[in-house]
């Protein structure tokens, strides 16, 4: 008997690496905990993947936890998957956990996404800063005395996220372009803040300067991000390189705790090769923020509407 | 001369800043000069406490456990395996309470396994209708106070129940039910014990010192290593804030009882036990109950901070809505925290207060009367949510569980609000604000940042000679060395820029407006309850209003910060006039002082070590409220325990920024105390 399951294992052990054929092996009964973040489409896609995993018999938590801290969590098995690791934003803190070890590479979204400095599109048309998305724009005087404040000390201002994101790559990089006795950086506190600033901007129409990613809610609106030198590797001061480059169009990774396959080898099939697009997920953002459902009810309805799209991922684990 | 200045305090006082002012032109700044800023000697220290707990955590006393999931053994550290079956005791009784209002699966599985729970799909535990929840709650605060209680408490339930937060209200409640309790019992028992043994007293005294003013984001990323994420490592980070106060009144009330009561219980033959729980405890009821107050205000609190380390319910849904920029929507989940608070406070104020009536020959009916009445109202809410569930057809049965976000709703009206002031009154405060920001806090700014570290030294530790003799000077040294010795010098001087700014606005405004409601008995409850709803009320939710109107400037933190650091300063400059004698009062308006005299010689002085104490408080809440501002955007140290979170050595760095904004607090708090302590005696209070 005790043969018997050892060999069960083993098998279980060898499919999870690459034959995709796991198919006697059956999920543990145990919930497959899911992190909720504090944007829509994480949240929505958090209950869909859910749905997912509900929709082949397995057991699903919900647990609230910061964007940071989830991988030290992922890492010790507290969570279980995470599935929007954003390169530029996250891909610190989930290689940091993969090093420690504990936190396996579950594949990539077909997305990608951009995470740069940009300005909401109204700007570019009113003229704030002629020459935009081109970014030696920046350089002349008429554009970056329209984004000065009052604590820039008459310099422009980019609006960047916490220094937790990207530590002082911007700081650096105006630096870098030469442009940091023309503009200065400040560190916003969260994305809240970042809204907020966009939101104020537009009432009282002036130019800013913030940092930004695509997919996101702020695409319907209209969000053009600006036009660095192209990213290549190692580009960056942290990396060796000069700092002279943009961001790169990044990646959307997901990552499971290295227990998953073994314990829930279905649904991790399906996890791994589960892939959203851009549009795909910017629809499900749009249920909440534009169609203001509720992030549960979103998720119920794009699993709804798209079963084309999620049911042949379960037929591909069986 | 030298006797003038060994008489005069305030030429001393003056000397000192001189010797400050001079020592800022002399000392030039540059890197090797050690008078201008101090080597970082413990740089390594964060690395130190990280690889110290990663240690303990995964490397220590390695054991072998099976993993019936994989079926393998595999190597866990004992400590490891230890402080996640704590918090396994702590999340089954969470999801216990939770699945008494909400309904689940979770308890079953506790007893059965998952494997049995997920073929026997009938075995769920059915939620209790909201009107049961809603009448029984009404019914406890009528059988503990009276029909007031039972309206106010009833009409909590109602409102969460009618606005559709029913469901992440009763997370947050259960949360609070099991915090909260545990926060009072282990802060009871240390209490109990510092007092009982001076030894214990002693080394309990800095360690609550630290805890109260350390900021709760600092250990965060502690709690979730030793106990991992979810709705018990919110309970555990919430008790480590919530238990300090507890301590504190419980230690201060046992003490202040007369020894003629203690000896009353023993001639009535006591026992060591019966004299403590059956005597000494119950008198010192008002102190202890104070401290359970605290305790409750702080849990709901840190009901949002809690939701960053995986506590479900009302803090996590407002941090949702407030990245959505929904301040409508965020405003009543706010409110419902705050009503929460304010019903648990009430309902355990009552529960204190009532007296055990051992006369009464009472029959059945009337000894039962509450349990009965529950037994119908419990029939009664069944019956509607079964016929309700005739009725409804959709989906909702609005008489069993309003669904979220389906009930009524006021957003839309707040949201409106919300834009009428920034559309009526920003152009106003725009030009104040760009003024205020570069005439004062830039100025400010650089100022603090543009002092030698050996003035700054010079600065404080006089300050702390002169008010209190070489022990205090010395304290006051020791916190600010620690800080100048880590790397992070000058983003506590950014912190101590905000903190002072704002600990002034909010003493001022905080002591004209406690002066001004104590005149009367009403405007003084109104004022109170003000207080209490400031308190509890999430600082988040106005961080966006006031960014809206002042961008994300220092300004904006500044106001975020005085909002709620005013509160104690209003509280204890009320606290403190009332408890000036009515017959000081008599005589001095007897000796001719008109009220405005009275007000300065009398009223004033008297209260004058009471207040004190709220400025400490007002320091302590600033501080706190400092790296909350770091969410609007500061490059304090703030910023970098939020940074923290996702640091690879983030348990160090975290734990020691903490301790950093600690000291600050702890430095201040010295010669705060001392002053106040010996004006006391002057006065003849102590």
């Amino acid at each position: 008997m005790k043969f018997v399951t050892k060999l069960a294992a083993l098998s279980l052990l060898v499919a999870s690496f690459g034959f995709s054929n796991v198919a006697n092996a059956k999920d543990s009964t145990k919930p497959i905990v899911i992190p909720i973040h504090n944007w829509s489409s994480q949240i929505v896609m958090a209950y869909v993947i859910g749905g997912i995993f509900e929709s082949i018999g397995d057991n699903v938590e919900y647990v609230p936890a910061d964007s940071q801290a989830v991988y030290e969590s992922i890492r010790n098995g507290d969570v279980t998957i995470s599935h929007e690791v954003w390169q530029s934003t996250f891909g610190k803190s989930f290689y940091n956990a993969m090093t420690k070890g504990g936190v396996i590479d579950a594949g990539t979204h077909a997305a990608t996404t951009l995470e740069e400095m940009g300005v909401p599109t109204w700007v570019v048309e009113k003229g704030l800063c002629p020459g935009l998305p081109n970014w030696e724009a920046l350089k002349s005087e008429e554009c970056y005395k329209n984004f000065t404040t009052a604590d820039s000390g008459g310099k422009g201002r980019w609006l960047e996220g916490p220094q937790s994101w990207h530590g002082d790559l911007m700081p650096e990089r105006l630096k870098a372009l030469g442009l940091d006795d023309k503009w200065t950086v400040k560190f916003a506190g969260g994305a809240d803040a970042l809204w907020t600033e966009l939101a104020s901007a537009k009432k009282e129409g002036r130019g800013t300067v913030v940092f930004n990613w695509t997919p996101n809610f702020t695409d319907a609106e209209g969000f053009t991000f600006i036009e660095f030198p192209a990213y290549t590797d190692g580009c960056r001061k942290a990396d060796g390189g000069e700092g002279k480059c943009g961001s790169p169009k990044g990646w959307l990774k997901k990552a499971a705790n290295y227990k998953f396959p073994k314990t829930h080898p279905h649904a991790y099939t399906i996890f791994s090769q589960l892939s959203f697009t851009t549009p795909q997920i910017g629809q499900m953002a749009a249920l909440v923020d534009v169609d203001k459902m509720d992030h549960k009810d979103a998720a119920k309805q794009w699993l709804k509407d798209n079963e084309a799209i999620w049911k042949p991922w379960t037929q591909a684990g069986m | 001369m030298i006797e003038a200045l060994r008489q005069k305090k305030y030429l001393q006082f003056i000397l000192l800043v001189i010797f400050f002012l001079i020592l800022c032109v002399v000392i030039t700044p540059s890197e090797g000069n050690w008078f201008w800023r101090l080597p970082p000697l413990i740089k390594e220290l964060p690395l130190i406490i990280n690889n110290g707990v990663d240690y303990v955590m995964f490397d220590w006393w390695l054991i072998d456990v099976w993993d019936p999931d994989i079926e393998e053994y595999e190597e866990k550290p004992l400590m490891n395996q230890f402080t996640r079956s704590a918090s396994g005791v702590v999340l089954f009784m969470i999801e216990f309470v939770r699945e008494i209002f909400l309904g689940g699966v979770k308890t079953i599985v506790t007893f059965t396994g998952w494997d049995w729970a997920t073929e026997n799909e009938w075995a769920r535990w059915p939620a209790l209708p909201w009107t049961v929840v809603a009448g029984g709650a009404a019914i406890l605060g009528y059988a503990l106070k009276g029909p007031r209680l039972a309206l106010f408490v009833g009409f909590t339930f109602v409102y969460i129940a009618v606005f559709g937060q029913w469901e992440p209200s009763m997370e947050t409640l259960s949360f609070v039910l099991i915090a909260a309790p545990m926060s009072v019992l282990l802060g009871l028992l240390l209490g109990i014990w510092a007092f009982r043994n001076k030894y214990v007293e002693m080394v309990l005294n800095p360690i609550l010192n630290v805890m109260q003013i350390m900021p709760h984001f600092s250990y965060l990323v502690p709690v979730v290593v030793f106990f991992g994420i979810g709705d018990h490592a919110g309970a555990i980070a919430t008790v480590i804030f919530a238990t300090p106060p507890m301590v504190r009144l419980t230690i201060l009330g046992l003490k202040k009882l007369s020894p003629e009561i203690a000896e009353a219980g023993l001639m009535s033959g006591c026992n060591n036990r019966q004299l403590l729980f059956k005597v000494l405890i119950p008198t010192a009821r008002r102190d202890i109950l104070i401290g359970v107050n605290q305790v409750i205000m702080s849990c709901l609190a840190m009901v949002v901070i809690a939701s960053l380390i995986g506590a479900k319910g009302l803090g996590n849904n407002l941090l949702i809505a407030l990245n959505q920029l929904r301040i409508g929507l965020a405003l009543e989940l706010g409110v419902c925290i705050v009503l929460i608070a304010i019903m648990l406070d009430r309902l355990s104020l009552a529960w204190a207060d009532k007296q055990v009536d051992y006369f009464a020959d009472l029959s059945f009916v009337e000894r039962h009367k509450f349990s009965l009445m529950f037994g119908v109202v419990f029939i009664v809410g069944v019956l509607l949510a079964l016929i309700g569930s005739l009725v409804f057809k959709e989906g909702f049965n609005y008489l069993y569980l309003i669904p979220h976000n389906k009930g009524i709703t006021t957003q839309d009206f707040w949201q409106a609000g919300v834009d009428w002031v920034w559309d009526t009154f920003f152009y106003a405060l725009k030009s104040f604000n760009e003024w205020f920001i570069v005439e004062v806090l830039v100025p400010v700014k650089s100022a603090y940042l543009a002092m030698p570290v050996a003035a700054t030294f010079v600065l404080a530790m006089g300050i702390g000679y002169i008010v209190g003799g070489a022990r205090v000077g010395l304290a006051v040294g020791g916190f600010l060395l620690f800080i100048a010795l880590t790397e992070w010098w000058d983003r506590a001087l950014i912190t101590a820029y905000l903190m002072t700014l704002s600990v002034l606005i909010s003493t001022f405004i905080g002591v004209v407006m406690g002066t001004l409601c104590a005149q009367n008995p009403v405007t003084t409850r109104i004022m109170l309850t003000i207080c209490d709803t400031f308190q509890t009320f999430p600082s988040f939710i106005y961080l966006i209003p006031v960014m809206m109107l002042f961008g994300v400037t220092d300004t904006s933190v500044l106001i975020a910060i005085v909002v709620y650091a005013t509160v104690p300063a209003t509280r204890y400059t009320i606290q403190g006039l009332l408890s000036v004698p009515p017959q000081l009062h008599e005589a001095g308006s007897m000796s001719g002082v008109n009220r405005v005299q009275r007000y300065l010689a009398i009223e004033l002085p008297m209260a004058f070590p009471h207040m004190a104490l709220g400025i400490n408080q007002t320091v302590v809440f600033a501080l706190s409220m400092v790296i909350i501002g770091a969410l609007i955007g500061t490059d304090d140290l703030g910023q970098l325990i939020l940074k923290s979170l996702s640091d690879k050595d983030g348990v160090g760095n975290g734990l020691v920024l903490g301790l950093c904004v600690a000291f600050i607090g702890l430095a201040i708090d010295q010669v705060l105390r001392t002053w106040a302590n010996q004006r006391k005696q002057a006065l003849g209070l102590a």
